[in-house]
């Protein structure tokens, strides 16, 4: 197999050179199972990495490591610049508005978690300011859509505080059902926080138009980008403060990064407002025994050694989506998943979780095969060297909404050809056939 | 061997017929313990009740959603099971155990797991083996409520 075609790769949109930013990521040279180019289809849930990732986390091993702001020496000097040099790329990727906004985490679990507790803890405000505390008769409002990641910490923060978690549902097509939006966002919501683009559904959610509606009661928006980061250009600082989002998070190795590195980025005026998340190193100001006092964000909010080498990767990953562009990659998903949804429109019993129109839509595509079970169909396709992801995608309770208990699940990215989607609905058949659906 | 010669020893004929004509399916009275078991990794779960009578496992029913694997094994398990004395039935539960701890190198007795040697190839696979024994750990969870009940109920 090819990875490019003689007619398939002139589709409209794929990325100019797709062949040459192949050859960016290592990993797909390789083959598996003795021999079978490897066909990779689940980038919703890691990307691969191009080399310049690669060379420039070793590099910075190999030459600049030490731990950074406390280090009086050349190399502290260095890996301190890394490391703050990697926060102003994430700043400029999504537009933040300030630099020092950005906060470094491990993952995006965390940075969604550091936003739920720190919310727990706050206290009614005394003085001037917006009154953060959450408590009896508040409500948090989230979505059936969600990541597990960004229901569990509401369920804990509401369950500690006493007050309420409700949620949007979603209609028969993948949406949000906004029908009762002014039911769920009243003078007594607190937060709504959403998902930009859903990890299992695709869909694409209306972020301005919900965050003007909550701010208009008053009420933070938190936005789990985790799916939207990679693949739609995000710009907050353009955006109308009335429809920015006050909390963005993501991850870094969905983004062509590495694990172990998530990004935070909040509002100022309520991230100085917080209390700090974890105690310890870097993130105080001075420290006595009866009491400390905090830095300046964002170091408030990053306490210990922070992964200094996963950030210096994530910068060089966020650089490189940068060269590419992010509206070419976006038009590249595009292209690639509309070729994906008409080649699985074409397997009998295939039916498409979410949206079926490619322009409203991010690149993770769920399904069903009839009669045959998700582990099952990724079991085999694996064997063709496809890989899919199979399972609930840590989304539960939409998989509950359609009545299903799992799904199956292709994502592509920006170096995801047409030939490696002919090559999935192949093994799709082939699956059909092994499992003997037809008779 | 290739990966299409370990793909049909994992779906074996004999766990493709169990997992589309399953034996013992479906809850039923009268019963001592239920439990439900979930596999948090991919979401397959069953819902299993056990019922003894003098030291012998009198019935096993079930109702269960997920892939070939679990699916087939259940029914299998039920097969083995019931009607054998709870000690000899925990005996074939340890062989089980070991088959599919085995990463494959466990030479499966025939006399003793009958249908459950097919899944010696699921062994080979890391990731299906939690699938093979979610009704397995299942049922030795019921089990051992139920005895714990009737212990309970003579005291």
């Amino acid at each position: 197999m090819v990875a490019t075609g003689p007619t398939s790769g002139r589709l409209p949109g794929l990325l100019p050179e797709l062949e040459v930013v192949r050859k960016d990521f290592p990993i797909l040279e390789r083959t598996v199972h003795d021999g079978l180019p490897l066909i990779y289809l689940d980038s919703a849930n890691t990307s691969q990495k191009p080399q310049i990732v690669i060379d420039t986390m070793v590099d910075h091993l190999e030459r600049h490591n030490a731990n950074v702001a406390r280090a009086m020496h050349a190399l502290g000097a260095e890996s301190t610049e890394a490391f703050e040099s990697a926060r102003d790329v994430v700043a400029g990727f999504i537009g933040a508005p300030e630099r020092d906004e950005v906060i470094f985490t491990k993952n995006a679990s965390e940075a969604l978690n550091l936003v739920a507790n720190t919310l727990a803890w706050a206290r009614p405000s005394t003085s001037s300011g917006v009154d953060l505390s959450i408590g009896e008769g508040d409500v948090v409002v989230t979505t059936e859509m969600e990541h597990h990641s960004n229901i569990v910490p509401w369920q804990l923060l509401t369950e500690r505080k006493g007050a309420t978690l409700r949620w949007f549902g979603l209609t028969d097509d993948g949406r949000l059902d906004l029908s009762n939006v002014d039911e769920l966002i009243t003078e007594h919501t607190k937060v709504v926080t959403l998902t930009w683009v859903s990890n299992m559904l695709g869909t694409i959610n209306p972020i301005a138009d919900i965050t003007r509606k909550a701010h208009a009661v008053g009420a933070l928006v938190v936005v789990d980008a985790s799916q939207a980061a990679p693949q739609l250009p995000i710009d907050l600082a353009s955006m109308a403060p009335e429809e920015r989002p006050d909390f963005v998070a993501f991850t870094g190795h969905k983004t062509v990064g590495p694990t172990g590195i998530g990004v935070l980025w909040g509002r100022r005026e309520v991230l100085e407002q917080l209390p700090p998340f974890l105690g310890g190193g870097e993130m105080i100001e001075t420290v006595r025994m009866e009491r400390s006092t905090y830095a300046g964000i964002p170091h408030k909010f990053e306490a210990g050694t922070p992964p200094i080498v996963e950030a210096v990767g994530l910068g060089a990953a966020l650089t490189y989506l940068g060269h590419l562009g992010m509206d070419a990659i976006h038009a590249h998903e595009q292209a690639i998943t509309r070729y994906a949804l008409e080649g699985l429109g074409t397997i009998k019993g295939l039916t498409v979780l979410g949206p079926l129109d490619a322009a409203q839509r991010g690149g993770a595509i769920s399904f069903e095969l009839e009669g045959v079970h998700p582990h099952d169909i990724a079991q085999v396709v694996d064997s063709r060297g496809v890989a899919i992801r199979a399972g609930h995608h840590c989304a539960k309770p939409a998989h509950a909404r359609f009545g299903v208990q799992s799904s199956s699940r292709m994502s592509s990215y920006l170096y995801t050809t047409p030939a490696e989607i002919d090559a999935l609905v192949e093994a799709l058949e082939y699956t059909r056939s092994y499992f003997r659906l037809d008779g | 061997m290739s990966t299409q010669a370990d793909l049909d020893a994992m779906y074996q004929e004999i766990i493709l017929d169990h997992y589309k004509h399953p034996h013992h399916k479906g809850l039923r009275d009268p019963f001592e313990a239920e439990v439900h078991h979930v596999n948090p990794t991919c979401g397959d779960e069953v819902t299993l009740r056990v019922h003894l009578a003098d030291g012998v496992v009198e019935d096993v029913s079930y109702d269960a959603v997920g892939c070939s694997i679990s699916q087939a094994s259940a029914s299998v398990l039920t097969d083995l099971v019931i009607g054998k004395s709870v000690d000899d039935a925990m005996a074939v539960h340890a062989d089980f155990l070991t088959l599919m701890q085995g990463k494959g190198t466990v030479e499966p007795d025939e006399d003793v797991l009958e249908d459950g040697i097919a899944f010696a190839g699921v062994a080979k696979f890391p990731a299906r083996v939690k699938c093979a024994l979610l009704s397995w750990m299942a049922w030795k969870d019921a089990t051992a409520q139920s005895l714990d009940a009737s212990g309970t109920e003579e005291k």
